[in-house]
């Protein structure tokens, strides 16, 4: 053991399984180079609530698996995971006081999936409690700093899965992204995240918070790693009932012998709010992709503007709905009121942190009868609008476009408390990647440099979004965007 | 537009436990928050029949092969904050 130093900082999937595969270093001896940096860093950054105790055993199993010629890419790969997917055995908390000590009693279907392909789970990460915020400061154990700058929000709600592989405290780690929980984190802290299309990655054994919009997506160094991620997760699921089945039917504009078309929906990102250093940022990113013999095309898309507002009806309706689930009965924390619905009010009043209430209630006020039609109603009509725009702008008969590109974030990581007493300002931060989950498309978020402005330095990240089941679409030009950043 | 008493109502409604001075702060957040998404309303573009009704089917499967009986029993008790004789123990609701 030790004999090896592992250089992780320039590891990636495929660099780390030919390393193992050829013998360079073993499964026990690259996750324990994961561990010493997480000992060392996750007191200040906070990526982790809890390190596995179980990481050597796995890397064993892992070394033995390597030894008898297994070849799966994720064998030995050391993988963060988020704190709202199930592992049999282990808390899975959502980062909530209501599921504290919690332990899974069954798999989710994508750590089923990574057991199979021999992956070696380091621990389970925070974030903002139930998935519901864009900081991690809603989680109940403290907030995760950002590893380019501690004073610095990772972005939410998978802030403790972005940090982990920035931190270099993971080689890769999965996420969940409802209004863009994956993508977000991911670009304010320098990493690919990919929020696959709805369906294509079963939701099976994950916590869920809005079941019409969760997806579970990988978060990765490379675009190639998120592939490879993606790949090992996604399928369908007789558990997932949404799960869609593997012969669906790409469809989208054909790329074939054809220079790919992305659309820019110019008019949207006027909006309000875009800081001036991002829009520099991502002018200079779709510049660099026209030099590598991509179109660039202004795109109208007449409704999005409204995906916010829709987001926010939508979600906490079903939000309010599922989390009805925690209440002191079957699992989790227990408060003892003066009757049985007395039990359930001093479980949620305690086990519930404030965003959580807040989302309940406004979930609760729009679902409510006398404006179940002004709130609920509309917002679903609203969705219906969006999802055409998007169509309308893919597709292939009207001369339609392959991708359409937005920043990611519309601006750089802010400072922790910045936003905190400010729900809206907070909710603001989603503009850009709540229409994919509004869509139910695939979106990918790569970085596209630092900032330049006074808090230079920041990571930045431009949004990639494809017609529903082409990924394949977004691995190509997030490939050939990074080659046009190193070039 | 939303009152103290909305809040309390939607409190009692969603079983959660709410201090006097909390609500004062949820009403005021849920203010900000409503305002906001009543945009949706300015939306006046006639909706689209449902969506791809085509690529929508139902997700069956045969109600058979049920688990041995007790086979989770435990494990599952195992979480259940108040429990006896391999029940799950709440308050009586009738007196």
């Amino acid at each position: 053991m030790g004999r090896n130093t592992v250089d992780i900082k320039n590891l990636t999937i495929k660099s780390t399984h030919e390393s193992l595969i050829g013998g360079d270093f073993s499964a026990q001896e690259l996750a324990e180079a994961y561990l010493k940096v997480i000992e060392e860093k996750n007191p200040e950054i906070n990526a982790y609530l809890e390190v596995f105790d179980d990481v050597s055993a796995q890397a064993v199993r892992a070394d033995e698996r390597i030894k008898n010629g297994e070849k799966n890419p994720l064998v030995g790969i050391p993988i963060a995971i988020k704190d709202n997917m199930l592992i049999k055995g282990k808390v899975a908390s959502s980062a909530s006081k209501i599921l504290e000590h919690y332990k899974a009693v069954y798999d989710a279907t994508v750590i089923t999936k990574l057991k199979e392909a021999g992956a070696v789970f380091l621990g389970r990460t925070n974030m903002d409690e139930f998935a519901m915020g864009s900081s991690t400061e809603n989680s109940a154990y403290g907030v995760t700093r950002n590893p380019h700058d501690p004073s610095r929000i990772p972005g939410g709600s998978s802030g403790g899965s972005a940090a982990a592989v920035a931190m270099d405290g993971a080689l890769a780690s999965l996420g969940s992204d409802t209004g863009g929980s994956i993508r977000q984190p991911a670009s304010l802290c320098g990493i690919v995240g990919l929020k696959p299309t709805y369906g294509a990655v079963s939701r099976h054994g994950l916590m869920a918070m809005a079941s019409s919009l969760d997806q579970i997506g990988p978060m990765t160094k490379t675009v190639g790693d998120a592939e490879i991620l993606f790949h090992a997760i996604r399928g369908a699921d007789e558990m997932d009932s949404t799960s869609a089945p593997d012969d669906v039917h790409a469809f989208g504009a054909d790329e074939k012998g054809r220079a790919l078309v992305i659309g820019v929906p110019t008019a949207f990102l006027e909006a309000d709010g875009l800081d001036e250093g991002v829009r520099e940022n991502f002018n200079a990113s779709m510049d660099k992709l026209r030099e590598r013999g991509y179109e660039i095309r202004e795109i109208a898309l007449p409704n999005i503007a409204y995906s916010l507002a829709a987001y926010y009806i939508i979600m906490p309706a079903e939000a309010s709905t599922n989390l009805a689930r925690y209440d002191g009965v079957r699992y989790g924390l227990y408060k003892e009121g003066k009757d049985l619905i007395g039990d359930y009010a001093s479980t949620r009043g305690e086990g519930f942190g404030r965003e959580v209430r807040r989302r309940i209630l406004l979930g609760a006020y729009v679902l409510s009868s006398g404006y179940y039609d002004a709130y609920y109603n509309k917002a679903n009509a609203v969705r219906k609008l969006i999802r055409r725009d998007f169509e309308a702008a893919f597709d292939p008969s009207g001369g339609g476009v392959h991708i359409i590109a937005t920043p990611t974030s519309p601006t750089p990581a802010f400072t922790i408390g910045e936003r905190k007493d400010d729900p809206l300002q907070m909710y603001l931060a989603d503009i850009f990647t709540v229409p994919a989950n509004i869509a139910g498309i695939p979106a990918l978020s790569v970085p596209s440099g630092l900032s330049g402005d006074g808090a230079a330095g920041l990571p930045l990240g431009v949004q990639f979004m494809a017609p529903h089941f082409r990924e394949d679409v977004l691995f190509k030009v997030g490939k050939d965007f990074e080659q046009s950043l190193t070039a | 537009m939303i009152e103290r008493k909305d809040v309390e109502k939607l409190a009692k409604l969603t079983r959660i436990e709410i201090s006097e001075k909390e609500k004062d702060a949820l009403l005021k957040d849920l203010e900000s928050v409503l305002g906001y998404v009543s945009e949706v309303g300015n939306v006046t573009s006639s909706v689209p029949e449902d969506h791809a009704p085509e690529r929508l089917r139902n997700v069956m499967r045969e109600d058979g092969e049920p688990h041995a009986s007790g086979m989770y029993t435990e494990e599952i008790l195992n979480e259940v904050p108040s429990k006896e004789d391999g029940y799950i123990k709440v308050k009586r609701i009738l007196n």
